[in-house]
């Protein structure tokens, strides 16, 4: 299958970077190290290309209906120009995305699928849309946008020198539209790496442009997910995935964006569940010896049995220590619970830690 | 982007470099390799005496994204290892060839040597 590729793919290749597939997009993984740009980021700022990432846009009467109904949160509490985390489950309430959704008016809203999610988003939205008879216009724009992620600590400072409006007081989770280097842009504060800074939404045909005028380093989805990872965020696909990892947000530890007096799809079945009676708890852990863990490692309780599975792990470049997330029934679950991960048929001693791994 | 191939050693088609002294050789992986690796992090390694087979898998090094296994390049007995590399992995990108040396052998059989590529061999594979 041939990828899709962001505006900046160019760019991307005359810089050196490395790239990879994700979700079906050819996406810059690194530019030098994953290392340094993990510490640009947590210490002063970094861009992110992420416009993998989709965008559906619903618009009229019953746009905040259809989306009420086909989401985990209660987007009826958005006020114009605010975002929210939200889980899009199935019947069964497993989840099948993770999204934000923004209210951008009383009648029009935007959500944004991961990569690789946004004709499968589109599909289902105009699928209710249509079984239900209702009156909104669906448009997948993921090709037409291109999205940026400006995050560090000198994030916002950064971003507003550029800007021909005040952009520091924008509170978390609200968007506002300005012009950043001359460009037309969505900026949201909101991101993806713990870090303080915005994600900007801009026509592709201008990214090339805005990229250019963004003069911080370039930073590729590898230390997004470093970064990530040490926050103890979920990546779509990987953490839970609706084929190969199917989980609930209750098991994955995101019942925070589940508003179960909303009548969602999966909501009866969620209803249905025992908080303190679940299967497994997503948790972080810490490996005590040199080592990675990665997705799919087995892990094992003291006495050798097989309790689990490793859906994430890295190496914390913060804490220069191996990390992981995965799933293991809550007897397990407490902090500094001892565990072991099977990694290349050896067993390395590890520990349950709080998440996030760090204190920003 | 060119990669230092320094003319002095012997590479293999696996990507590790082979400076031979005698009946020693030192073993490391070149500028090539370490950079398609990314940041090192770990490198597991067999202890000291251990018998290495050409072309064998006899560790492995891995990056944060990715795990590669490292090949004999020649046959011989572990001499010594790079001990500074379990604390400071990131060597083997810094200076692959000189500090990032991973480890030593003894060689088992001279007549492998004439195996390996010239730098010119080599540069040819990787360009």
């Amino acid at each position: 299958m041939i990828p899709r590729l962001s505006p900046l793919t160019q760019i991307h290749e005359q810089m050196g970077a490395k790239f990879t597939t994700f979700g079906g997009w050819k996406m810059p993984i690194r530019f030098g190290s994953i290392i340094e740009e993990h510490h640009c980021v947590r210490t002063s700022v970094g861009k992110f290309d992420v416009s993998h990432m989709g965008q559906i846009f619903l618009d009229g009467n019953d746009a905040e209906y259809l989306t009420n109904k086909l989401v985990s949160n209660d987007v009826t509490r958005l006020k114009d120009n605010q975002a929210q985390y939200a889980m899009i489950t199935d019947h069964q309430g497993v989840i099948l995305d993770d999204t934000l959704v923004y209210r951008n008016s009383s009648d029009s809203f935007m959500f944004i699928p991961n990569a690789g999610h946004d004709e499968e988003m589109f599909l289902r939205w105009t699928h209710f849309r249509d079984e239900w008879d209702l009156d909104v216009a669906i448009k997948n724009s993921t090709s037409e946008i291109a999205m940026f992620a400006i995050q560090g600590p000198i994030a916002v400072d950064s971003i507003e020198a550029l800007s021909s409006d005040t952009l520091s007081d924008l509170k978390r989770f609200t968007t506002t539209v300005t012009t950043i280097a001359g460009i037309t842009c969505t900026v949201s504060r909101t991101g993806y790496t713990g870090e303080d800074g915005f994600e900007l939404l801009l026509s592709s045909n201008d990214a090339v442009t805005l990229w250019k005028a963004l003069n911080f380093p370039s930073c590729g989805l590898g230390s997004r997910d470093t970064l990530r990872t040490e926050m103890g965020f979920l990546l779509s696909g990987q953490d839970f995935n609706h084929q190969t990892n199917p989980r609930n947000p209750l098991e994955a530890g995101v019942d925070f964006t589940v508003d179960l007096s909303q009548d969602f799809i999966g909501r009866d079945a969620l209803l249905g569940l025992n908080p303190k009676e679940l299967p497994f708890n997503f948790i972080g852990f810490s490996l005590l010896e040199r080592s990675i863990p990665r997705p799919g490692s087995a892990i094992l309780n003291e006495a050798g049995e097989k309790i689990g599975l490793v859906t994430s792990g890295t190496l914390s470049p913060t804490l220069n220590i191996p990390i992981g997330l995965g799933y293991v029934p809550p007897s397990y679950s407490s902090i500094g619970d001892p565990l072991q991960i099977s990694i290349r048929n050896s067993l390395k001693p590890a520990m349950i830690c709080s998440t996030p791994f760090i204190n920003l | 982007m060119t990669f230092s191939i320094p003319p002095d050693r012997q590479y293999s088609k696996s990507h590790e470099w082979v400076l031979v002294d005698s009946n020693n050789a030192l073993i490391g992986i070149t500028d090539f390799a370490q950079d398609e690796l990314g940041d090192i992090v770990f490198i597991e390694l067999p202890p000291l005496g251990e018998i290495l087979i050409k072309d064998q898998i006899f560790g492995l090094v891995e990056s944060i994204k990715a795990v590669s296994d490292l090949y004999a390049p020649l046959s011989g007995t572990i001499l010594d290892i790079n001990s500074t590399l379990e604390a400071e992995p990131e060597q083997v990108n810094d200076d692959p060839y000189d500090s990032g040396w991973i480890l030593k052998i003894e060689l088992k059989d001279l007549s492998e040597i004439k195996t390996l590529l010239t730098a010119d061999e080599y540069g040819d594979q990787t360009n």
